[in-house]
């Protein structure tokens, strides 16, 4: 109950004014698209120099929190997610804000990120030595299986047919091999310097999800723009507040798994969201309805998106290994004033630990108030006319495409790869599976070679990947994982067949 | 028009050029960094430049821009091949490296690629277990690892970087030959590693696991340099405990810009840096980060660039 004693730290007008500050400008730099929470929290590093460290550290979890959640804006109104945490919250927010329930989205997922977030920050609060543990039960072997564990969603993913779903998912594997391989230092496929680094995930996203949509937009023409314009629901926070908590299904799988994996180093901020929803999908007696605009996807997914915040700062502050590459800025944050993450963290600078905490906790509700606030404005972006848009997106794509690294090959990866899928989605391929196998190929692949080259020194590779409880659960919920898959398929096929006996 | 615009290229190229040699710099700098915000390189790298908008030092702020991917390689080679040589494109060097990785092929650089400035880090690597390992001493280690040829697992940041070099050094010295682990994820992920009992022990740099033990999670049992280290006064060196290990395996990192940069831009950029690095607000903040300075002028990195290319040759000679 420590923390409880240094909230009044936050509250300060210094500290408040840079809470204030973090959260509004997370918020923007978050619905940026390019600008991924890493990345804001590095540019704000300079500022913290002249700061004291509670301060800085403050600003730089205000506005980790809330780029989080903003990256939400620009996933649900131009299907641009972000950062690989908001890829899930696409796929039924923006048909959700394509029909005109922009506003409705956005309040869902302001406050559904607020619920994930506290319960998030509540954890690190109360479960961190315990949590630590966990964290470190996590070896090559079982990052191997987790990530395996990712790939069979693959197939169930947004996806009309499960072979297509795999099919694009091998295409985005194949993708997550080229460049030089981080272990070995083997070049693979590298056809043009700018793909020596491989491809740049945020670079992918953008081109994957923003591009085949303008050229849509662009293909359909200028002539009938009168004729779509979309009328913008207004939708009363109220309303919003209650159908959160009727949907506690998705909401409480959200923040359970968005915690869980969150935890987890090296894995967890990016695929939260996308298991999250996946579950949600499997548990909801409503699964068809996933994909079109319904609101337990979005909700699923930005409460996950959030929960995973405060756990995944726990490898950090307790035993100084940067789980994530936005702890590992925040690493930076802390020692350029001297402070070492671990125990000296706690036991000699309490007032930092506990401020830098609480005000994470704050955070998250004047992220929501704000996220609130500006979800009915922002839903109008659905009235602009589509060839207005198609260049608005295409010009924040090149952008934020470029602002990754300040590299135009990122942009030329990103054109390819988005003319590439504008066809794919001609026939029936989508965007979501083959970025989680771009996403999931690398730490498969790491792990499984890591994993191998010390199996080989000690145990053997089948006892080392097979044996020992936790390798067996991650197994055996794989096989469950596979097995509901086919089990689905049959019966949705058995299904339509009587029906088209029928007919 | 074609013929305009050239005419005005070529005038406006003359402009800067007269200009630069006047009064260099008249703008912001830039600092390239072929490592990700927030790792070690990074953070040392905004840490040293913080006060290069002093009047005292160069006048203009270095602004650091990250160009990570592929170990370094990525960065490096859009430095040896993209970077405009005006003095205005700084970069950060890691050695040993890009020096290692240009010996072992397939990047467009190698020492010829790049002019030094000023040297502002040295990291040593250090050898790791976890605290309760029942390793005490270097003696032990190297015990086990006869006893077990190829059975004690040794993490690392990668391959043919210090960490890397330190452990082949370590093998060469003891006749030994340990299963060295290389992570993905740098540093932290081969730390790691360590703490959570994945390997038997591991290679880190110095400043990580010198707040590693500082929070309780791991042993350091020698230092990989000629000298021990102000930071971990009572940790000895290789050599101390018989091991013939010297300091080609320490991180060494500073200041450099692409071959063609005009040469009084050099000469400023060398006199000034190194004083630059020695500011008291810099040294003052690198001590509580818990990162070892060491500053070198021009000619003497020119030296150990060299020497480090030489002692590389040899080592990575039979792999």
């Amino acid at each position: 109950m420590e923390f409880i004693y240094y909230f009044g730290d936050v509250f300060t007008p210094m500290s408040f004014m840079l809470l204030l500050g973090g959260t509004i400008g997370g918020l923007i730099l978050g619905a940026t698209p390019g600008l991924s929470p890493t990345m804001a929290v590095a540019l704000l590093i300079p500022f913290t120099f002249q700061l004291e460290a509670a301060q800085g550290l403050i600003l730089l979890g205000a506005a980790y929190t809330s780029t989080v959640a903003g990256g939400a804006v620009s996933a649900i109104l131009l299907k641009i997610p972000g950062a690989p945490a908001n890829i899930a919250t696409t796929l039924d927010g923006h048909t959700m804000a394509k029909k005109g329930e922009g506003a409705r989205a956005l309040q869902l997922s302001f406050l559904a990120s607020a619920v994930g977030g506290i319960f998030g920050v509540l954890l690190l609060i109360f479960l961190t030595p315990v949590l630590a543990q966990w964290a470190l039960a996590f070896g090559p072997s079982h990052l191997f299986w987790l990530a395996i564990l990712g790939v069979t969603v693959i197939g169930t993913l947004d996806s009309a047919s499960v072979v297509k779903g795999l099919l694009s998912g091998c295409i985005g594997l194949w993708l997550a091999t080229i460049g030089f391989d981080d272990i070995m230092g083997a070049q693979r496929f590298i056809f043009h310097p700018a793909l020596g680094g491989g491809i740049n995930i945020i670079a992918a996203l953008i081109g994957l999800f923003a591009i085949p949509q303008v050229l849509t937009m662009f293909a359909k023409g200028r002539h009938n723009t009168g004729a779509e314009v979309i009328e913008v629901q207004r939708h009363s926070i109220m309303a919003a507040f209650k159908e959160l908590f009727s949907r506690t299904r998705a909401l409480s799988i959200g923040t359970l798994t968005g915690s869980i994996i969150g935890l987890i180093p090296g894995v967890g901020g990016q695929i939260a969201g996308l298991v999250a929803y996946d579950q949600a999908k499997k548990f909801s007696p409503e699964k068809d309805k996933f994909g079109t605009g319904h609101s337990e996807g979005v909700i699923a997914a930005e409460s996950a998106n959030n929960a995973m915040v405060g756990p995944s700062l726990v490898p950090l502050l307790t035993l100084s290994i940067p789980g994530s590459p936005t702890a590992a800025v925040l690493l930076g944050g802390l020692l350029i004033h001297g402070i070492f993450p671990g125990s000296d963290l706690f036991d000699n600078h309490p007032d930092v630990a506990w401020t830098f905490i609480n005000s994470m906790l704050i955070g998250q509700v004047l992220m929501c108030i704000f996220g609130l606030y500006v979800a009915g404005l922002a839903a109008r972006v659905a009235q602009v006319p589509q060839s207005v848009m198609a260049a608005i997106v295409l010009a924040l794509s090149v952008f934020g495409a470029y602002s990754v690294q300040g590299s135009m090959g990122d942009v030329y990866v990103m054109a390819c790869l988005g003319i590439g899928m504008f066809f794919l989605e001609r026939f029936g391929f989508s965007a979501a599976p083959l970025v989680l196998g771009l996403i999931l190929g690398p730490i498969a692949e790491a792990n499984f070679i890591q994993g191998g080259m010390i199996a080989d020194a000690t145990v053997g590779k089948a006892s080392y990947f097979m044996t020992g409880g936790l390798n067996l659960f991650l197994i055996a919920v794989v096989l469950a994982s596979i097995a509901y898959s086919v089990w689905m398929e049959l019966r949705s096929r058995r299904y339509t067949t009587k029906e088209e006996a029928q007919a | 028009m074609k013929r305009l615009i050239a005419g005005a290229a070529m005038a406006l190229t003359g402009l800067t050029g007269t200009a630069m040699a006047e009064e260099y710099p008249e703008r912001p700098i830039m600092m390239m960094v072929s490592y990700g915000a927030g790792g070690a390189t990074d953070f040392q790298a905004r840490i040293v430049t913080m006060t290069s908008g002093n009047e005292d030092a160069l006048g203009m702020p270095i602004a650091i821009i990250n160009k990570p991917g592929a170990g370094g390689r990525v960065g490096w080679n859009w430095f040896a091949t993209q970077a405009d040589p005006d003095g205005y494109t700084l970069g950060a060097y890691n050695v040993p490296h890009f020096i290692a990785q240009s010996i072992k092929g397939g990047v467009d650089y190698s020492t010829d690629s790049f002019e030094p400035i000023a040297n502002w880090g040295a990291d040593p690597a250090v050898f790791v277990v976890g605290a309760d390992s029942e390793f005490n001493s270097m003696d032990d280690v190297v015990a086990y690892a006869k006893e077990n040829p190829g059975k004690l697992t040794v993490s690392g940041a990668g391959l043919f970087v210090g960490h890397h070099i330190a452990a082949l050094q370590i093998d060469k010295a003891a006749g030994t030959k340990m299963a060295y682990i290389p992570t993905k994820g740098g540093g932290a992920a081969a730390m790691k590693a360590v703490i959570a009992g994945e390997v038997m022990g591991g290679i880190n740099n110095l400043s990580d696991a010198f707040r590693a033990q500082e929070a309780g999670n791991v042993k350091i049992l020698g230092v990989a340099d000629l000298e021990r280290n102000t930071f971990l006064p009572d940790v000895p060196t290789m050599m101390e405990q018989g091991l013939d290990v010297d300091n080609s395996s320490v991180n060494f990192r500073g200041v450099m810009v692409p071959k063609g940069t005009p040469p009084e831009v050099i000469e400023r950029l060398a006199a000034t840096v190194p004083e630059m690095f020695a500011n008291s607000r810099v040294s003052k903040k690198m001590e509580a980060g818990g990162s070892p300075m060491h500053i070198m002028t021009r000619d003497e990195v020119i030296e150990m660039w060299a020497q480090r290319q030489q002692t590389l040759n040899e080592l990575l000679a039979g792999l």
